[in-house]
């Protein structure tokens, strides 16, 4: 019988090496098809029409003259009389047509009456949101001794004790709300068969979205299909069936016609999700050494109409003081509401937080690496040595040593300093549950059956590369199906659970169905099943390998019927658990700053990652590099931009909307973290740790470039010069 | 290295007369039949629109028919009624690349270039870089993985090999610098790079 551990470390065949993801050729030639792409015959386009106000009540929404436009087959107020709408963009009608003109002309007929109410949109400012009457407290963490009785003096005397043996700095830093910019949008292509519905949906959750269409539209959840084969990016904000979906299949029903909706550029960013806002004042007090004592900060920032911010349990982030006071304000603003970001609440606590720990370093003129390494012992994770490990791991690759002075002291070429910084994080991502279904036909075939998605990860990959390893066959031949709402159910992908889940289910799986066809080879090689095991494309005898049947000639002996097994694994539940939780990394980067124009370059960024076992080196190295990338972005390039006069979002477009180009990254290099240690720990989640720190580490280094920090993210030509005393 | 040609069409056609005495903007959307029609009438000029016209198109080789309304633009044909889905919609103003196309050898934006201007161009779509043979840059991207969610990937597919039939030879250097008209949000950048050194490393 063959037992369903993982591999020792150094024996796996598949496992830990690099096959191209099996859908790449696919991917690369446009042959994919995405929701956006699945064209039915007899379509219908639709588009939704966002509201122009920041907060109004509506009166009326008159669709009739959009059915007058020609090519306008369908449309429909999404809106009543009466209601309250919270933030530009939200959706107040939508319409659909024979072409993207007709839609586009049937919008514009579309006849509002809203009343204009008052609006708030300036999360920065705290001052004006009190005024505004828009916060409220959103919790108050203190840790102190048990015996403090008057918290004020206490916090009072340590930062004395500070000043007088270390250092205390005074601070602010804050990061703007950024939105997801998925590249499609979100949208579906609905298709009534009859009373069932088939939507192609584009979703990071394919096996919980059809309860969510049936019930708003009265069908039964068994009657809903979800399709995704392939999604242009979620990044946390496409979990749900969303409105807008639910009314183009309710259209599609009422015109008979399949209807693609797909939200527009200014709507997808105005309505369907974004990160909350962080902004905080901090007093911070360490020891000579830069060894944190004692953390007061008051955090505040905004996540749409609701309010809420950012967490306080991120603050400060990964490093926990023995005494520390935060307090959160939440601010309710008109604008889009949030939803998750890739690692919620992290990387906001990251760049608040640990820029004030290299602030010691710079207020002590002592290198940032020792300050980081110095507080290790104070992390909120087990990960204290991993952390100090992977430190060196990462200086070596920076070569930091001989490139460090410090802040501000760096030699000046044409105006252009540079300078290091780096910053560490940590995450969960255990396992979701998952089940898969493994089948084994007489021909040899093997296929892979799950309710899962591909974000691009390679989710396609990782489950080939299990069920290869568990067979003892090539990974191309195993063929793979995931992406709909009718197989096996396995969870949403989000929070860094899908390669842990799916790999749980399918190694179960494949490992029953090995089991259930050495028990038909082990007669025809006259030994017991357990005597057997599947390497190198044949079921062979343990320690006799001569001994041994082509897996094709194995699977002969099944006569007519495939064998099919299950894989299940339920968090918590499940032994022999496969996977785990708890991941670490370092991040450094170097960077180059004109004093002159205010611009940062990226020179060198190093990531050191640890992720337990590693299924695939080239997709999780992808992974690595595609989150650097996305931290270069939040921390240089963009933000959302509201105006505080007209409530309006301004840059709700690709081209106002600034993000980094391909030549605005510099080296990347990534170390993958996988001592045996780690090995042992079985799959832990890769997707969002990456994205976390470079905010941080980013900031840290300009900081070290000019000698003053920058104190809100991005770092903007603007911004530096403001730094600077230039603006 | 984007060479954005629309709303110059050689086609002969007469919309550009169409176009002429009121602005590009709003006669893209106009349907009324104004003072510029008059003009255009005055000249002789046989008039398209606002209804649709049937057309052929050259993609990839080969003549298709379509019926196409003066303000469709490429994307649109090439999606909706050709199915040709490689080309993504992503901005409307072309600031994305993801539908970057080939036209008469030129990279530009299906999204920004209307169909009628396309009459008699060759149109080559990032499905012709396909097939069972695919071209080199398909397999560099697969290489390389170059992709994540992939929904920029036919874009930045299609820039590539137009970029490097111009410049063989590029450097690392010249391709940071040429490819800026691509956007990708899931970061990718890094290993197209790697793509597109491969490809001129294996002698494009």
């Amino acid at each position: 019988m063959a037992n369903i551990d993982w591999p020792k470390q150094g024996t796996a065949s598949v496992l830990g090496t690099s096959p191209d993801r099996l859908d790449a050729i696919a991917k690369a030639s446009g042959a994919a098809k995405y929701t956006y792409d699945i064209v039915p015959d007899k379509m219908l386009l639709a588009r939704v029409l966002g509201c122009p106000l920041a907060h109004c009540k509506v009166k009326s929404i008159d669709v009739a003259p959009a059915l007058k436009v020609p090519g306008v087959v369908a449309a429909e107020p999404m809106k009543n009389a009466g209601d309250e709408v919270l933030w530009e963009g939200d959706i107040l009608a939508i319409v659909a047509g024979e072409t993207e003109g007709a839609v586009a002309e049937g919008l514009k007929a579309i006849k509002l009456d809203l009343e204009p109410l008052e609006f708030y949109v300036d999360d920065a400012n705290l001052e004006a949101a009190e005024k505004a009457d828009r916060t409220r407290p959103a919790g108050r963490n203190v840790r102190t001794p048990d015996d403090v009785d008057d918290e004020d003096e206490y916090f009072e005397k340590l930062f004395k004790e500070c000043e007088r043996d270390g250092v205390v700095i005074e601070a602010e830093y804050g990061v703007n709300v950024i939105t997801h910019m998925c590249l499609e949008p979100h949208g579906s292509t609905c298709v009534w068969e009859g009373d069932k519905l088939i939507v192609y949906h584009s979703t990071q959750n394919v096996s919980g979205t059809a309860p969510q269409f049936a019930s708003p539209l009265g069908v039964a959840a068994s009657d809903v299909t979800v399709i995704c084969d392939y999604i242009g990016g979620g990044f946390g904000s496409k979990f749900q069936a969303d409105e807008w979906s639910v009314a183009a299949a309710r259209l599609a029903k009422s015109t008979g016609r399949p209807v693609k909706l797909m939200l527009d550029r200014a709507t997808e960013l105005k309505t369907a999700g974004n990160r909350p806002s962080g902004f905080i004042k901090v007093k911070v007090g360490a020891d000579k050494n830069g060894v944190v004592k004692v953390w007061d900060s008051h955090h505040w920032g905004t996540n749409g109409p609701a309010g809420a911010p950012v967490s306080q349990a991120v603050i400060p982030y990964v490093f926990d003081p023995p005494n520390r006071r935060r307090v959160v304000t939440s601010i309710s603003t008109n604008t889009g509401p949030a939803r998750a970001w890739r690692a919620p609440n992290h990387p906001q606590g990251c760049a608040m937080s640990q820029t004030a720990y290299d602030d010691i370093a710079r207020a002590l003129g002592i290198d940032s690496y020792d300050v980081f390494l110095r507080n290790l012992p104070s992390v909120t994770n087990d990960k204290a040595e991993v952390y100090a490990d992977q430190m060196k791991i990462a200086a070596k690759l920076m070569d930091w040593k001989a490139k460090w002075h410090p802040h501000g002291k760096g030699p000046e070429r044409d105006g252009v300093v540079s300078g290091l910084g780096m910053a560490i994080h940590t995450w969960g991502g255990a396992a979701h549950n998952s089940s898969c279904t493994i089948k084994v036909h007489p021909d040899g075939g093997v296929e892979a059956i799950l309710g899962s998605q591909d974000l691009g990860t390679g989710t396609r990959t990782v489950i080939a590369m299990v069920v290869a390893e568990t067979l003892g066959l090539p990974v191309d031949a195993v063929k793979v199906s995931i992406g709909s709402s009718k197989y096996p159910a396995s969870g949403p992908s989000g929070g860094s659970t899908t390669v842990g889940g799916v790999s749980e289910s399918t190694r179960r799986g494949a490992t029953a169905a090995l089991n259930m066809l050495l028990a038909k080879v082990a007669p025809k090689l006259g030994v017991d099943a357990d005597q057997l095991q599947a390497k190198n494309g044949r079921i062979e005898v343990i320690g006799n390998p001569s001994k041994s049947v082509s897996w094709k000639e194995a699977c002969s002996l099944l006569g007519m019927n495939p064998i099919e097994a299950q894989g299940n694994f339920q968090r918590g539940q499940s032994e022999n658990s496969l996977s785990s939780s708890g991941a670490a990394g370092v991040q450094m980067a170097e960077v180059e700053v004109d004093r002159e124009t205010g611009v940062v370059r990226i020179k060198k960024f190093v990531a050191v990652q640890d992720m337990g076992l590693i299924i695939n080196r080239k997709l999780a190295t992808s992974q690595i590099h595609g989150s650097v990338i996305m931290g270069i972005a939040y921390a240089l390039f963009e933000e959302r931009i509201m105006d505080n006069k007209t409530g309006k979002f301004l840059n709700a477009e690709l081209s106002d909307y600034k993000l980094p180009r391909l030549g605005d990254v510099g080296e990347v290099v990534v170390e993958l973290y996988e001592p045996e240690s780690e090995y042992n720990r079985g799959v832990v989640g890769l997707g969002e740790p990456p994205v976390i720190a470079p905010g941080a580490a980013i900031s840290n280094a300009v900081c070290n470039a000019l000698g003053v920090r920058v104190p809100v993210l991005p770092l903007t030509p603007a911004r530096v010069l403001a730094a600077l005393g230039k603006g | 290295m984007k060479d954005h040609d629309q709303g110059r069409g050689r086609s002969g056609f007469s919309r550009r007369e169409f176009l002429k005495g009121s602005s590009a903007a709003a006669a893209a959307t106009a349907l009324s039949v104004g003072p510029a029609v008059a003009r255009a009438e005055e000249k002789g000029t046989k008039l398209v629109g606002p209804g649709a016209t049937s057309l052929t198109l050259n993609v990839n080789g080969k003549d298709h028919q379509v019926q196409v309304e003066p303000r469709m633009t490429l994307l649109e044909v090439l999606r909706y009624q050709l199915k040709l889905t490689g080309a993504k919609p992503v901005a409307t103003d072309g600031s994305c690349g993801a539908a970057t196309v080939i036209v008469d050898g030129k990279p530009i934006s299906a999204a920004t270039t209307l169909a009628l201007d396309c009459k008699g161009k060759k149109i080559q779509t990032v499905e012709s870089l396909g097939g069972p043979e695919p071209d080199q840059v398909v397999k560099a991207f697969a290489k390389a993985d170059a992709q994540q969610c992939g929904f920029c990937t036919p874009g930045f597919v299609v820039a590539v090999r137009a970029f490097l039939d111009k410049h063989p030879n590029a450097t690392k250097e010249e391709i940071r610098q040429g490819l800026n008209g691509n956007l990708c949000r899931c970061g990718t950048y890094y290993d197209v790079i790697e793509a597109a050194l491969e490809c001129v490393k294996g002698g494009s």
